[in-house]
């Protein structure tokens, strides 16, 4: 469903992606990890669009997406839930679904869809008039990814929406999110620190590393590999 | 008493026609994060452009239809204007530093005031007489005299803020606004096409400057393409004194600075009534950088 095709990524003087591949297919849950700086952010990032890249393609549901703006890229369904989250902090909870909704028109199928962000995050639906900047850290992740859903999406991407938040917090966020991907076969492009519960949720992961993929292959692989063991899984 | 009220409501007036400009330099300043210098010529070409529609395309003076046509033209007029300026001054340069696109703007203030003061492409540079758009009487209200001009004032500038509360608070687009000011990244994403919401607010910002500007001119004999310099630097000192980037700040803002320059004008000190905008300025950078109603935080301008 998405093929990233030798991709690179500059800023400047720096180079932060030196040519790489990975590939998302339609339903599945694909993991990106490594350590700071190894280049997961810059690839979400040029991914939907908010920086164009040096050289290679993004290939998106057949449709070549390099050098798209990101809003056209939200439109044609590829939905990006940053890093940090960026709730729009002086908007209400609600106002902020709703500017999830920007591009859709349809008022029945954005009720129900506010309906179902509700559902799966009650603290969301309680918390409806509050600023979201007053939400905590949980609670941001919750309404960024609500967010993100109700742009109506066919692919989704989440870059550590584990980050700062309590661990048993997190077990709830990821079981909702793998619950997402089973019942709309939504394909997932997980970012992640916590490489334990990553490779745990995933189909297929991939190892970063300077800008590199170090490492490719199907979750329990990794999971298993020494190398990722030693340096991501803590021994 | 009675001159206090008297007093009180010309105050309230002038901050009226202030906060209508105020609120153009903050909702750009919120958007881009800089001041558009050439907001105070959109704001004489308001008047101008009243100006015009009664006395060179001969809509009738002194007519409630006729004046509203009028102040509807200017409106309409420095909203394209507005846009216009955005999209070839100041689009091309967005990535650049804000020192960039500051002089840029300080450029563009220079240029309509000089084609404006040109015989030829524009107006001339000696004051007009500015006509009677609205019909007028004065009203004696217990000791007070109000004329139907100011009521005219109040009520539209009253009418203006209301729309644009409902355009900002109640609208999609004016939540995109509000949703860009935060983070245009984040508004990107979600599929805001940030450069619409731009030209939409430089649109709304010049509009009522435009309106500022007929409502200003409705109160004084006479316009010229200078005109636009001294309300807009208060405006200017209005929208920072509410908290630069906050919309109810810079009405605040405007009223205050009104009420301030009303007063100090009716007292010995009157020739310092201009004076007094920048040295309130000065204070608030000094003892209150955010403005009244800003959240203090560290920002570069
Ligand atoms: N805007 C930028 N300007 C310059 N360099 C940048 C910029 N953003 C990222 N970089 C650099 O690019 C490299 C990759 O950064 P990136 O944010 O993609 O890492 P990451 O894998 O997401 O790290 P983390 O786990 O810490 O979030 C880093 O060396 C970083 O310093
Ligand atoms: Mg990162």
């Amino acid at each position: 469903m998405l093929e990233v095709q030798n991709l690179s990524v500059r800023y400047g003087a720096i180079t932060a992606l030196h040519g790489i591949s990975l590939s998302v297919p339609a339903g599945g849950i694909v993991t990106l990890i490594g350590g700071n700086g190894a280049g997961k952010t810059t690839t979400l990032r040029a991914i939907s669009g908010m920086v164009r890249p040096a050289s290679g393609r993004i290939v998106f549901d057949g449709r070549d997406i390099t050098g798209l703006p990101p809003h056209e890229i939200v439109r044609l369904g590829l939905a990006h839930s940053p890093e940090g989250r960026l709730v729009f902090a002086n908007l209400t909870v609600m106002e902020n679904l709703r500017m999830g909704a920007y591009l859709q028109r349809d008022a029945r199928w954005i009720a129900s869809e506010l309906e179902h962000v509700f559902a799966m995050f009650p603290r969301l639906k309680e918390r409806i008039d509050q600023a979201a900047g007053t939400l905590s850290g949980g609670e941001q992740q919750m309404l960024a990814i609500g967010r993100a859903l109700m742009s109506r999406p066919r692919f989704l991407m989440l870059d550590e929406p584990s980050l700062g938040i309590a661990p048993l917090l997190v077990k709830e966020i990821f079981a909702r999110l793998v619950e997402l991907n089973r019942e709309r076969s939504l394909p997932l492009l997980l970012v992640e620190q916590n490489a334990h519960l990553a490779l745990e949720v995933s189909t297929h992961g991939y190892v970063l590393e300077t800008g590199r993929v170090l490492l490719s292959d199907r979750s329990e692989v990794l999971r298993d590999s020494p190398q990722v063991r030693g340096a991501y899984l803590g021994g | 008493m009675t001159e206090f009220l008297q007093q009180l409501l010309n105050g309230v007036l002038l901050g009226a026609i202030y906060a209508l400009i105020a609120l153009g330099y903050t909702m750009v300043y919120g958007v881009l994060r800089f001041i558009n210098f050439a907001h105070s010529d959109v704001f004489m070409l308001g008047a101008f452009v009243a100006w015009v529609s009664v006395e060179k395309l001969g809509l009738p003076t002194r007519s409630l239809l006729g004046g509203l046509g009028a102040l509807l033209a200017a409106m309409s007029v420095c909203a394209a204007l507005g846009v216009v300026i955005e999209r070839l001054a100041y689009r091309p340069l967005r990535r650049r530093s804000t020192l960039t696109v500051l002089i840029t703007a300080i450029g563009v203030s220079l240029l309509i005031q000089n084609v404006a003061q040109s015989p030829r492409l524009g107006f001339g540079p000696n004051p007009r007489a500015f006509p009677e758009l609205f019909p007028s009487s004065q009203l004696h209200v217990g000791g007070l005299t109000v004329s139907t001009h100011q009521l005219g004032v109040l009520a539209v500038a009253l009418v203006l803020l209301a729309v644009l509360y409902w355009i900002v608070h109640r609208t999609r687009i004016g939540t995109a606004m509000r949703a860009l000011s935060f983070n245009a990244t984040a508004a990107s994403l979600v599929g805001i096409d940030n450069d619409r919401v731009i030209s939409f607010t430089f649109g709304l910002g010049s509009a009522l400057a435009g309106a500022g500007g007929v409502l200003y001119a409705m109160n004084y004999p006479s316009i010229d393409p200078l005109m636009g310099t001294l309300p807009g630097l208060k405006a200017f000192v209005a929208a920072v004194l509410g908290g630069i980037g906050n919309l109810p700040g810079a009405a605040l803002g405007g009223l205050v600075i009104g009420l301030v320059e009303t007063f100090v004008s009716g007292t010995r000190l009157s020739t310092f009534r201009d004076a007094i905008a920048f040295g309130i300025l000065i204070a608030i950078l000094l003892f209150r950088p955010a403005g009244l109603l800003g959240k203090p935080k560290v920002e570069k301008v």
